[in-house]
């Protein structure tokens, strides 16, 4: 199978000589941008969306954490305060970490990979951004005007009958994204199945098309069902209707069913594409196939079908019924495994492979370390006894910080710097990369770790009081979260100087085998000179010609 | 190169090694009609399926409080009125026989006809909606609209209103009441909506059709609007007996 070398470069192209030829420079007009129905200008226009509601969402936490810096409530008065971690959970989830990997690099990445010229629906791709910016205002119409206090997971009675915020309102922008997710999923799944190039068989696909394969699933299964919750929400608040309202018959925990049954599985949403951008920077700066392809492969489905299933441990304390927990309890070590498949096979791939510590690399090596304490820490969770003495303490904060932050976000920016020079065609700078890339590691553990300790001990979330012994911990964790802030800031600074003064990537700058780095960076409108044919296995680095495998240093565009 | 547009969807100027004939309809992100076919309809499912979990979420909630206020369902259902339900059941059906002989037609390449029958459908669809309405009416005159004048009489009623007043429920089934109402309005409700979403969207294809925009190779739209149309259908079949016939058996005739 693996005959025929990769040709070490694209022919026939020349940024110098033939300037207006990628999907960048067509056209600068405004109009070209808001109306395009190209996947990349699309996967543009995410960026900007989600880079957006993550400030805002980062100022919001930047707020809770100078709060906690002392015991007494000085900064905050407890209204704000909850308005703070719930805008901050809301904006963070909704709107940054959800779309991010799937509606920015897989965006980009996924019709490239499959060798197609477009996702099926282009239409329907800038529809979704639309809709995505629809209810990012309607959201932030909601803050702007007051704000909403219910926590993100909008508990009912309080959201649906005595909370006095813009409850509706946010709402709306929740439901109105949520079919920007939907229509994104949907994409993707139909042009995995139908759009391939000829030769890219299932079993040929990098993982990172399996995992926004399975992630689609989820996207497409579970968010029409919170859809629904937030209507019957809506039309409580609106009619009292009774179907959320004890007073009236009606039953709050049905609610927490319904959310859950979505917002578990976005767990897995936010993390699985990061799993994908993980496995192709680790094959790619390890020289090897990821160790046991095909069950990396499958354990993304396997994720995304026993994630539909664990719900109920997120209402261990709310009164279902003891065998209700066990099954949900049993579930949720289940689904366990195939993360653990990952890590596994992950680590295998690294050794004897020929490793290149890149920035990308230290992403990968983070999310790795960060995930693994974020999913054990989910066994505890998991164990029935043990997860009635932490729920409601800063244990389960950590924990899912663990996941969606150490987790989601270390993948999302891996990627961003993995495939940057294929967005831009320039080379970011690799020395503030790395420092950036240390920072987040070192602020992330320290804001985050002290956290399972003051939660273990019993401190409870969502007050913005505690009491003074609890101090050390909150000034630790306050600490990290600057310092995270400050590698947060640094690499949009240095991507945004890499624009114009990075030096011109090469369509190959890593060596890597999949298809999107066979056209050049930044790609053309069509994304491939000559439509490609897959003649080898996924991850067959000995097709690549010794070239592309030696030039890989980055800045070395001119070395080969 | 030469300069190419950003809208490559745009016909015209497609900048893809014309490899093939680029027939009428195919777009430019495939390589022929028969994968652009393969896609549309894969993606037509794949937005079902999303529908059934939004109608499943529905129909969870449902089944939920029908276990809870059994009782109060079965008065709920027999304060409907079933031969609505009923004709209501025929007309829907009658209008997902024209959708199918429309997307026959279309099959057959014969535009004027694919489009007469899809306006049949929508004529169907509005007589279902126009019974629907009728049968909202008669239950706000009920005054069973879910919400806090639930089985009360309305605020602005004389002395000799509210003693003449007939309750429909007894007051320890009025919770359980209210909701099979909520449920009735919001599941009919949801329902309508994507009728009321689907029936442009028909006058746009049958305009199309009428045009002759569609051929025997290229009729993709027609067909996916057929599975939509008869995805709307197959709600209501589920949606008949769980509002209406929860308990016929003891039907005391008709209203």
């Amino acid at each position: 199978m693996t005959t025929d070398p990769i040709p070490a470069q694209p022919i026939d192209f020349d940024p110098v000589e033939s300037p207006r030829d990628n999907y960048l420079n067509v056209n600068y007009r405004i109009k070209s941008w808001l109306l395009t129905v190209d996947h990349k200008r699309i996967a543009i226009l995410y960026l900007l969306g989600i880079t957006f509601f993550f400030v805002i969402g980062g100022i919001f936490a930047l707020m809770i954490r100078l709060e906690l810096l002392t015991p007494r409530g000085d900064l905050l008065k407890a209204d704000t305060y909850n308005k703070m971690f719930t805008m901050h959970g809301i904006v963070m989830v909704f709107f940054f970490l959800i779309p991010s990997i799937p509606a920015v690099i897989g965006n980009f990445i996924v019709p490239m990979m499959v060798g197609a010229r477009d996702l099926a629906f282009p239409r329907l791709n800038l529809a979704s951004w639309y809709i995505y910016i629809l209810g990012g205002v309607f959201t932030m119409i909601a803050m702007v005007s007051g704000g909403v206090d219910t926590g993100w997971t909008f508990y009912t009675p309080y959201s649906s009958v005595y909370s006095n915020t813009h409850v509706a309102l946010t709402a709306i922008g929740i439901f109105v994204t949520g079919f920007s997710s939907i229509l994104t999923g949907l994409n993707f799944i139909v042009t995995i199945h139908k759009m391939r190039a000829p030769g890219l068989t299932w079993f040929r696909m990098p993982l990172f098309l399996w995992s926004i394969y399975a992630t689609s699933l989820i996207m497409v299964l579970g968010t029409p069902v919170v859809a629904i919750a937030i209507v019957l929400v809506g039309l409580e608040r609106l009619f009292n209707i009774g179907v959320f309202n004890p007073a009236l018959g009606g039953d709050p925990i049905l609610f927490q069913h319904l959310f859950w049954f979505y917002s578990h599985p976005a767990v897995y949403i936010m993390v699985l594409p990061s799993m994908g951008v993980v496995s192709e920077i680790i094959a790619t700066f390890t020289r090897r196939r990821i160790f046991g392809y095909k069950i990396v492969a499958l354990s993304s489905l396997a994720i995304a079908l026993i994630g539909f299933f664990v719900w109920g441990h997120h209402m261990f304390v709310s009164g279902q019924s003891l065998y209700a927990g066990m099954i949900f309890s049993f579930l949720s070590f289940f689904v366990a495994i195939p993360s653990a498949i990952k890590v596994f096979n992950w680590t295998a791939t690294l050794y004897k492979g020929s490793i290149l510590l890149a920035t990308p690399m230290y992403y990968a090596m983070g999310f790795i370390g960060l995930f693994t304490m974020g999913g054990l820490t989910g066994l505890f969770l998991a164990s029935l006894g043990m997860d009635v003495h932490v729920t409601d303490t800063y244990f389960i904060v950590a924990h899912f910080h663990y996941i969606m932050v150490g987790g989601a976000i270390m993948g999302y920016l891996g990627g961003i710097h993995y495939w940057w020079p294929k967005i831009t065609g320039r080379m970011y700078a690799e020395v503030p990369a790395k420092i950036a890339a240390f920072l987040i590691f070192i602020g992330f553990n320290l804001t985050f770790f002290p956290q399972f300790l003051v939660g273990y001990l019993g401190m409870p979330r969502r007050y913005h009081e505690y009491p003074p012994e609890f101090q050390v911990y909150n000034v630790m964790s306050t600490a990290g979260a600057s310092i995270l802030a400050v590698g947060y800031v640094i690499p949009l600074v240095y991507l945004l100087w890499s624009l114009k003064y990075g030096r011109r990537a090469t369509a190959n700058p890593w060596g890597a085998t999949t298809l999107e780095w066979q056209t050049p960076s930044p790609p053309p409108t069509e994304n491939f000179l000559e439509p490609p044919v897959v003649t080898h296995e996924a991850y067959d680095f000995s097709a690549l010609s010794p070239e592309v495998l030696a030039g890989h240093f980055p800045g070395s565009a001119s070395k080969a | 190169m030469p300069e190419i547009t950003a809208n490559t969807a745009l016909p015209g100027s497609p900048p893809i090694p014309p490899a093939h004939e680029h027939p009428r309809g195919l777009a430019h992100q495939f390589d022929d009609l028969r994968q652009q076919k393969e896609a549309a309809t894969l993606g037509m499912w794949t937005f079902l399926a999303t529908e059934v979990m939004f109608f499943g979420g529905v129909m969870l909630a449902y089944a939920v409080y029908r276990g809870k206020y059994a009782e109060a369902f079965a008065i709920g259902s027999r304060l409907e009125v079933w031969w609505i339900g009923f004709i209501n059941t025929g007309v829907l059906l009658c209008s997902s026989l024209t959708m199918a002989i429309a997307v026959y037609n279309a099959n057959r390449g014969l535009g004027s006809k694919t489009a007469r029958y899809l306006v049949m459908t929508v004529l169907l669809g509005i007589v279902f909606m126009g019974i629907k309405g009728y049968e909202y009416a008669h239950i706000y005159n009920e005054h069973l609209l879910p919400g806090n004048s639930f089985d009360q009489p309305s605020p602005d009623a004389t002395a000799g209103q509210i003693a003449d007043f007939e309750h429909k429920f007894p007051d320890s089934l009025r919770n359980g009441g209210r909701i099979f109402f909520s449920f009735y309005f919001i599941m009919t409700g949801i329902h309508a909506t994507h009728m009321i979403v689907g029936i442009p969207i028909i006058l746009l294809i049958a305009w199309k059709a009428k045009k002759g925009t569609y051929t025997t190779r290229y009729y993709d739209p027609v067909e996916n609007i057929g599975l939509y149309w008869h995805f709307v259908d197959i709600v209501w079949i589920f949606l008949y007996p769980l509002l209406y016939l929860i308990d016929l058996s003891s039907h005391t005739g008709m209203h």
